[in-house]
Formats: structure tokens, sequence, C-alpha cells
């Protein structure tokens, strides 16, 4: 930020709305100068400069501007942006959105201070991630493979297991031949006291405490805050990835109460609204904190983000989901039906997605045959679910006998392959194998994905024969 | 002149509004601030100039400086384009880099603000010869200049011989040419008598991105751009000089048939934008293309692109400057007699910053906040796309197609951007999510697109590749529709209600969807189908059809005609990728085969039977 001065103070409050303050006869106010404001009580709360015309300045109250009067209260802009201490000390710990410790301990002696706004990364300087995570989850690892620098949110919905997947996820997470593991960045967005308790017990119980950083905003404290809890998050995770050389997973749950806090901001600012009155620069929002992620030249560290959402209504078309989908580099979405059935972890494979799937995969990766595999069982649990929906109308016997068999497919894929343990971590080798065993199913002209060959080396009917 | 020199008032986001403006140009670029952040006019009200500005406002005040530069937003023309990835106002990305790591070293990967980088080379010498590098044209002192003729030439990358051309509006008297030797962009290479004075020319020239650079003629594009994919080459093509969209929600695969696009078209340049798109899509291409070749030179593919990245975290507004950018580059090879592919990925970040803009500058909104003119500029846009004749001498053609990706919210179609920009394209490529959920990529539904080039391409194929083209083309679409139509009865009875005849065609639209429309772009044989052989798997395919139709009116069925076949079936479907596309003989012996094998197998149940 350019040179700011130092601290100034104006009382001059001409407007009150909303999260907003209206503050005149100010100036030298910088748009994005963060802002203090301390009520006739003496209370203070924090803010920052929306906008700056003349010798007018509109701030947004994180705390919220419940209480505040247009006399007796003081604005002081502290000619700075937002920013936090940051230090390889603050694993183990627990701060609010702010980045201010709750947990009681010691204040952070900062080794650096950064702008939680952070910095676009050069597209020149990124690396390209391709080093594949194996989660233990065969959905994931087999159909929509993770790698180190990836963004790749949970699409859930409420009541869905997304935060014992997501858990799991974390506690399996492994790069094989590397002993190290991941430091966790977990940002709570204005959720639940249970989720966050559940995310706490689970990281004591393994024991990686340690390893975790929280950045805790919850669903009774203030909306505004939740604008920043994630940049406070990712501004750490930069910190230990390219300056303390660390892989870094960053976990965001819930995204969706972050933009709805960015559409409060936007009504009461009377923006002109894009799609169901979140604001048009929705997605350009949203991609300054997805795009925090990846890895760069030079440096050995590494951010991957796993961002959770509840779609509202199920709906992957709201607008949340769907720019969500714009940005990231693929979904994980679950699925209440498969949920309904009985079946974890319920990952609706077909509407999933890992865009950079192939780079983990690709030649020198795990296994030969896991694109053709994994081509072939989306190829063929398709079909087996379109012809379940057919056979569902017109009767089993209408089906051809290869159809059939596309129906007994689909079930076991569904029973064998995509269920599994909320414990149960199954390397890349077992996840594969499972899929061979289920493919086996069908007749051989049917695997038109994978080449002869690899049938040949790891078809069931002709592996050990 | 003395700049003009105004004072910052307002700051919103992107939109900065500067007093003490009076003499402002329209769309004259400015710097801002302290630290002289690019910037561009918009609007003027009486001595306030309304500014959009090309990086972060985060920490401008009221009061810091609005400094004028003279000239709108413009580009640099000249060697040293090719190779490099820009972002959305001509900076040098890696340049961007050096300069901030020159400062603050931890934080080179990060774009800071107020960097200036210059967009080409300037101690870089290159060797220039005189005259035209394909033609016998060899301009002299004395000769009458005109825009457009060409000076002499440099080999840029080892693809493109990159012509110095006289830069529009200069003409006269030619004073003086260069010897050959090695100069660089700025120093003079000619001088030209124009009106009495004397203007020296150098190898490199400035021109504004939004004015569209002048041609002598623009023609009907009828060669068709060769893409390698199967279903756009085969049943929507693209012409050189065409215009298309890509639409397409999340997930159903805009990025990789743009990058197929971008790697495999019969393209002389490539213009890539990443428009508010995802950073690590830009950071593949920069890590694949030096490595991949093009299939046309069989030399390394940065040697033919230009990459212009303006990703989703980057400056919003210098997103929408972006889109213009890459089309004036497109423009400039196109003047030297290119065939120019510019694909962006995607408009529809272009038309919301827009759209940001837009409501920033509380202009009445139209359609879901999208600014009244978002048609005007998708239109302006797209027609800066053509075959033309350019200026000067000798006579060259070149082309510019310009293909945009649109990402419609919820996937639906007749949200704005994509129902403006159909108005606008001929070649339409929908892209089906349900498609992309069963993994058929490219996901492209061919109930769905279009293209108004087939009659126009049809000679070419004709000529060059197989006079039947266009008929085996019509009998494989036939087949897909009737397919879809056939879908619906089998809703209500099954498939095993429906007769033979109708049985075939619903195995044959399989066949076509799984041996022909189905291309996996990391698959080093299937990725580029050559047209020849795009022509020989359909024929194929289409003349088992045939001769499986002549058994089933001799009383076969489906079920009997797929025994005959057995595993050959597997060997038609995967022939794409199992044979060379330098063996392409084997597809008409595995034709032969698989035709044999049914006549033999009709013989064998005819004597018994």
């Amino acid at each position: 930020m350019a040179s700011l001065t130092g601290v100034r103070e104006y009382t001059r409050i001409t407007e009150i709305k909303g999260p907003l303050l209206i503050v005149e006869g100010v100036s030298r106010v910088a748009y994005d100068e963060i802002v203090e404001v301390e009520l006739s009580t003496g209370e203070k709360r924090r803010g920052r400069v929306l906008e700056v015309n003349r010798n007018i300045a509109v701030v947004q109250v994180f705390e919220g501007t419940t209480g505040i009067t247009t006399t007796g209260t003081k604005v002081r802009f502290l000619g700075r942006p937002l920013e936090i201490p940051l230090s390889e000390d603050m694993l183990g710990r627990v701060f609010n959105g702010l980045g201010e410790p709750i947990d009681g301990g010691p204040p952070i002696i900062a080794e650096e201070k950064r702008d939680v706004n952070g910095a676009p990364l050069n597209p020149a300087e990124r690396d390209y991630p391709e080093d594949f995570i194996q989660t233990g989850v065969s959905a994931i690892d087999g159909m929509n493979t993770l790698v180190r620098g990836q963004k790749l949110p949970i699409f859930s919905g409420s009541g869905l297991p997304h935060n014992i997947l997501a858990a799991q996820i974390a506690r399996q997470a492994t790069v094989r031949g590397e002993e190290e593991e991941f430091a966790v960045v977990f940002a709570a967005i204005g959720i639940k006291y249970d989720d966050y308790y559940f995310f706490k017990k689970f990281f004591e119980e393994t024991g990686a405490l340690n390893r975790v950083a929280m950045f805790v905003n919850l669903a009774d404290e203030p909306a505004m805050i939740r604008l920043v809890t994630p940049r406070t998050a990712l501004t750490l995770a930069e910190y230990l990835a390219y300056e303390r050389d660390m892989h870094v997973l960053v976990i965001l749950t819930d995204m969706t109460n972050y933009a709805e806090a960015l559409r409060e901001i936007s009504a009461a600012r009377e923006e002109v609204p894009g799609r169901q009155g979140y604001p048009g620069y929705l997605y350009s929002d949203l991609a300054s904190i997805y795009e925090r992620a990846g890895r760069v030249k030079g440096k050995k560290g590494s951010i991957t983000q796993m961002p959770i959402l509840t779609m509202p209504n199920d709906d992957i078309t709201h607008p949340i989901p769907d720019l969500t989908g714009y940005i990231t580099e693929g979904q994980i979405v679950l699925s209440r039906e498969l949920y309904n059935r009985g079946i974890y972890p319920p990952i609706n494979v077909l509407m999933s997605l890992s865009r950079l799937m192939k780079e983990g995969i690709g030649p020198g990766k795990p296994r030969e045959d896991h694109a053709e595999v994994s081509n072939q069982l989306y190829a063929a649990y398709s079909r087996g679910v379109e012809l379940r929906s057919l056979a569902a109308v017109v009767g089993e016997e209408s089906l051809s006998k290869t159809e059939r068999l596309y129906l007994k497919f689909a079930d076991e894929f569904e029973r064998k392959f995509l269920s599994q343990g909320t414990r149960e971590n199954r390397d890349i080798e077992k996840t594969l194998d499972l899929a061979w065993e289920v493919l086996s199913i069908l007749p051989e002209e049917e695997l038109t994905n994978i080449r002869e060959e690899y049938v040949r080396k790891y078809h069931p009917k002709y592996k050990g024969g | 002149m003395v700049p003009l020199r105004g004072r910052i008032v307002r700051i919103s986001g992107p939109l900065v509004v500067a007093e003490g403006m009076t003499g402002a140009k329209m769309y004259e670029m400015v710097r801002v601030g302290e630290d002289r952040l690019i910037g561009e006019i918009t609007r003027i009200r009486g001595d306030l100039a309304y500014i959009q500005v090309y990086e972060s406002t985060s920490g401008l005040r009221p009061g810091e400086p609005v400094e004028g530069t003279g000239y709108p937003l413009s580009v640099e023309l000249g060697p040293g384009l090719i190779g490099t990835i820009y972002d959305g106002v001509q900076r040098p990305l890696p340049l961007i880099a050096e300069i901030i790591a020159s400062k603050m070293p931890q934080r080179r990967m990060f774009i800071e603000r107020g960097v200036e980088a210059p967009p080409l080379p300037r101690e870089k010498k290159w060797s220039f010869t005189q005259g035209d590098p394909d033609k016998n044209y060899k301009l002299r002192p004395g000769d009458k200049v005109e825009p457009g003729d060409v000076l002499g030439w440099v080999q840029e990358t080892e693809i493109i011989k990159h012509k110095i051309m006289v830069p529009p509006g200069i003409h006269g008297k030619l004073r003086w040419l260069a010897s050959e030797g090695d100069y660089t962009i700025t120093e003079p290479i000619a001088e030209i008598e124009m009106d009495g004075t004397v203007k020296e020319i150098t190898m490199s020239h400035r021109w504004p991105v939004r004015t569209p650079r002048p041609y002598r003629e623009k023609l009907e594009p009828t060669e068709p751009l060769i893409t390698g994919m199967r279903i756009i080459d085969t049943m929507f093509p693209m012409a050189k000089g065409g215009t298309g969209a890509i639409p397409g929600g999340f997930g159903t695969g805009k990025t990789v048939t743009l990058h197929s696009l971008a790697q495999w078209s019969s393209a002389n340049v490539v213009i890539y934008i990443g428009c508010g798109e995802r950073g690590n899509e830009m950071t593949e291409v920069l890590v694949r293309f030096p490595k991949y070749k093009d299939p046309w030179t069989g030399k390394p593919l940065m040697e033919r692109t230009i990459l212009i990245a303006n990703t989703s975290n980057m400056p919003v507004a210098a997103r929408e400057a972006s889109i213009y950018t890459g089309v004036t580059l497109a423009e400039y090879y196109r003047d030297m007699g290119y065939d120019v592919l510019l694909v962006a990925d995607s408009t529809s970040r272009w038309a919301e910053a827009l759209r940001e803009i837009a409501g920033r500058l509380e202009e009445m909104p139209a359609e879901e906040g999208y600014p009244s003119y978002l048609a005007s500029r998708l239109a302006e846009f797209y027609e800066r796309a053509g075959r033309v004749v350019a200026l000067g001498n000798p006579e060259r053609l070149g082309s510019v197609t310009l293909v945009g990706a649109v990402s419609p919210p919820g996937g639906d179609f007749t949200e704005p951007v994509t129902s403006h920009t159909k108005r606008f394209i001929r070649v339409f490529w929908a892209l089906d999510t349900k498609l992309a959920y069963s993994r058929h990529y490219p996901a492209i539904n061919w109930l769905l697109s279009y293209s108004a080039y087939v009659d126009t391409v049809e000679n070419w194929w004709s000529e060059n590749v197989d006079p039947l083209w266009r008929e085996y083309r019509d009998e494989a679409m036939a087949i897909l529709n009737r397919e879809d139509e056939l879908m619906e009865i089998v809703r209500l009875v099954g498939t095993e209600g429906l007769d033979e005849k109708d049985k075939l065609t619903l195995e044959t639209a399989r066949l076509i969807k799984d041996g022909f429309l189905k291309q996996n772009a990391f698959d080093p044989i299937d990725a580029f189908s050559p047209p020849l052989k795009q022509f020989k798997l359909l024929k194929m395919i289409i003349d088992i059809h045939r001769k499986a139709l002549e058994m089933i009116e001799r009383g076969f069925t489906v079920a009997q005609i797929k025994e005959a076949l057995g595993r050959l079936y597997l060997e038609i479907v995967r022939a794409k990728f199992t044979i060379p596309n330098d063996k392409l003989e084997e597809i008409d012996a595995l034709e032969e085969k698989v035709i044999k094998t049914l006549e033999d197998y009709e013989a064998k149940v005819m004597v018994h039977g």
C-alpha cells in the first residue's frame, strides 16, 4: 500500500445504515484503509473504508453498527490496510476471524506482517500442480484425484456428512514416498458451534493439533468478519507455504455463509444486484479467495484448498456453487439420495470432477491403468444409472441382457467401490483392484475405454488365472 | 505538450474520479496516484474524468495526482510478441516478476502494483532483411509507399517471419531503407517523406486497442480451420476468418477444448486469452506448449503462440481490456498475411467486468445488471474476425478467427451473454453437462450445435479429402438425430420393444459416439485426428451400418450381427487411438475385415439356415 500517514480521528457521522457508517469531513483517507470505531461507551470496533468521495468516507464496521450513535462516536483511520502478524508459532493456536488469539495463549510475536488481501499470484511464476495426494477414499483417488496445490471444494447440502469426509481426508491425505504431513489451516466461517466442536475434537483426537491453526467466526458472531476470515487464514497459509516451505491444506467452511455476508454488504450499499441478489462481482470476489492456492516456482511449499459449501436447497445451479465451480479445479458433490440409502461417502461421482487429475495420474504416477479405468467407470456407471431410471419405468425384462448387466454393475459399484468406512484408508492399488472387480461384471466387449494390454494385465479373468 | 494533471476526488473499487481534467480525451490512458497505476478514461463530466484503473486501488486517497498520457490505451506491435505471456494491458508477466524480485525477492511470485514493464524487449537486436520473404518484392529508395507495404522482415521465431510493414496512416516516398543487419525495435530502418516531412520508421509502432486495424477487403471464409477434433472438423467445422462460441457450464470441458484448439489448429499464429479464468490453466499452457510440437510445422508450439493472462484474481478492469489487446495483436499478424486464431476464455468474465465497471459508474442496467451496450460491444468484438486482403503490397491474404468461451450461470443458455453472443457468431459448439458427467469428451452436444460453414467448406473437403465427405457426414448426423427420436420411444417401451432397424440405429449411434465423436485430448494418437483419418473412421462406421442394414433386410437380427462381430467391435471403437495417424491404410484394412466377417457369417447362416 502507498505510503500512508498516521492515525487520524473524526467524529462527524452523518448516516448509519446496515453495517455502514458515512463519515464526513475526513481528509487523506485511503481506499481500503482500516478503521477503529470507538463508541461513547468506550467499546471499540473495527472496520474498513469501502469508498472515499472527496471528504466523505463509507466505512464498513465488522462487528455491526448496533448501538452506534451519530454523536459521541469517534472514528479513527489507522493509516494502514488490515494486516496480521505472522509466525510459524501460529500452528497449534486458535484465532478469531481478524487473526487475534482467542485461546488464552500468549500473543503472537510477529516474524512478518502482511496485508490480508494478499496480491494475485503471477501466472508465469506458478508451477503446475501434479503430485498425487492419496486420500484413501476410493471415489476421490480413483475417479477425482486430488493433487498438491489444487483447490477442490466439497459441494454439500445441509445435514450431509461433509465434515466427516473433510476430516477423513485431512487425516489420511499423504503424498506417497514423502514422510511430511500437511500443516492444516482451518477457517470456520459463520458455522455452528457443533460443527466447530467436531473439527476441534477431531484435531485433538488425531494428535494433529500442533499442526493446525484455526480461525474461527461462529454463526452468532458478527457477519462482516466472515468477509475477512478466509483471507486471514490464507495469509497465514501463504506465509507457511512460500516462506516456510510447508505443504498446507486449507479448509474453508462454509463458503455459503461468506457469500451471504457479501450480499448483505452489497445490499446495504445499494449496488445493482446480479443473480438472486448477489453482487455482480461475486465471481471476482470468490476468485480472490480461491485463487490463493497453488505452487510456485522455486518454492518447496504448496497450498491445497478444500472449501466446503452447502448448496441452498441442494441446488448446484445456485450462484454460490455455480460460480465456485467456475473458479475451482473441480468439485466433490455429495448426494442426498446416496446418503439416504446409507452409502458413505455419499459422493455423486458423475457430478464430481477433478480438473488436475490427469496430471496426478500420468506416466510415472502410481499405476498406468488409472486414467483408462477411471474413464471406463464413468462411462459404465453413467450408463447404469441411466438404465436404472429406464428400468423403473419399463421394467427390467424390457432391457437386453447386456443392459441388465449394467444395472448389476451400478449396484455393485455403489456397494463395493464407493462405500467405505469413515476410518477405512484404501491405497490406490486397492482402489483400482476394486474397480476392476466391479468392471468385470460387464462383458469384455463393453470395456471400450481401456486398451487391450491393460485388460490382459489387470482384469481378474486374466490376472492370476 | 504539457501533460494533463488532475487530482483524485473519489475511489470506489476499480473506479477513480479525478478533477481538474479539462482537456482529457475519452479513452485516454492516464497514470493514477503516486504509484502511477495504469488507467483509462471512460467518462467525462465537466472537469471530472471517470477512470477505470487496471491495478488494485487499495490505499489510493483523494488528492493524489492523475496524469494524462495524451494517447489512448494502445499496444506495442513489433517483433518479440510471439512466445510471450502478457497481462491484460500488455505487460510481460515474467518481466514483472523480475522487476518485483529485484526489490522484494520473497514477493517475486506476486503481482504488486505500479510496475512498468515495456511490452517488447528494447535491447534485443533482430536481423533485418529487405523485401518480402515469400514473394519477389523489394522496395527501393524513391518508390512510392502506402500503408501495409512490406519493407523487410525478421525471423521472429523458427515458424514466424515477421514482416515489417509501413504502419497505417503513413504514405509517401521512401527516402531511405536500412541495409541488411541487426537492429533493435527503436532504431530507424526506413525514412518516408510524407507531405513534405520525413517520418522515421522503426520496427515497432503503437496501435490503439479499441480501434480495428484497417484492411483492403473482406472475403468469404471458405477454407476450414482444421482442428484435429472430429466433432468440430467433420460435424461443425470452423472456417479461417470465422467466429464461434463454446458455451457450457462448469466442468463441461470448455478449457480443454480451447486448449486443444490452440494446440492443434491449422493456424499460423495462436493468441490465447485467459480472461478472468484460473491461474493454473495459464500455467498449464506455459508448461506444456514449449514441450509440444505444432502438428503443422513440427516446431514447439510456443513459437507460434502469444498468451494473455488476466486471471480471475487480477484486476477486473484489465480483464475488460485484455480482449481488445488480444484481438489487436491478432489483426497485426493478419496484416502480415497469416491465419490467426484467437481464443478467449471466457467472454462471460469479460462481460462481467463490463457489468462491474458500469455498476460503479451508476449506469442504468439492462438484463441481469449488464449494461445496455453489452450486445453492441460483443458485436464489435466478433466483427473484428474475418478473412481479408491486407493493405499494401505484395498482395496478402490473412485471417482472424475468433472463438470465445461463454460461461453461462447455471448452464442456462438463455442468459444475456450467451443469447447475445449467438447473434454474432456462426459456429455454436454447445457443451452439455450430461455428456460431461459420463465423461463423453469433447462434450459438444450434436443436437444443439451448429455451423454455418458446413456449406462453405464442403468444396475444400471434396477437393482435398474425399468427394463423399458431405454425404457421409450428413448420414451420420441423420443417424444421431434419429437416435434422439428413438430414445423418446425407448423411455416408454424399453429397447427390446423396438424393431431391428431401429435397434441398429441405436447401436450405430453408439458406435458413432464411442468410435468417432469421443476423443481423448490427452492420448498421444487420439488427440489430433487428421482430416483423412476423420473421413476414413466415419466412412468405416457408416459402411458397416449400411452392410448391417442390408443384413437386417434379409432377416438377420442386431444380436446376430453383434455376435458375428465379436471382439472386432472393440477394434472398431479403438481404431481412433490404436491406428497411428501415419498408417491410415489400416483403417481401410479393418473395414474390409469387418465387412468380410459379416459376409462370411451371412453365408454361413444362409447355408445352415
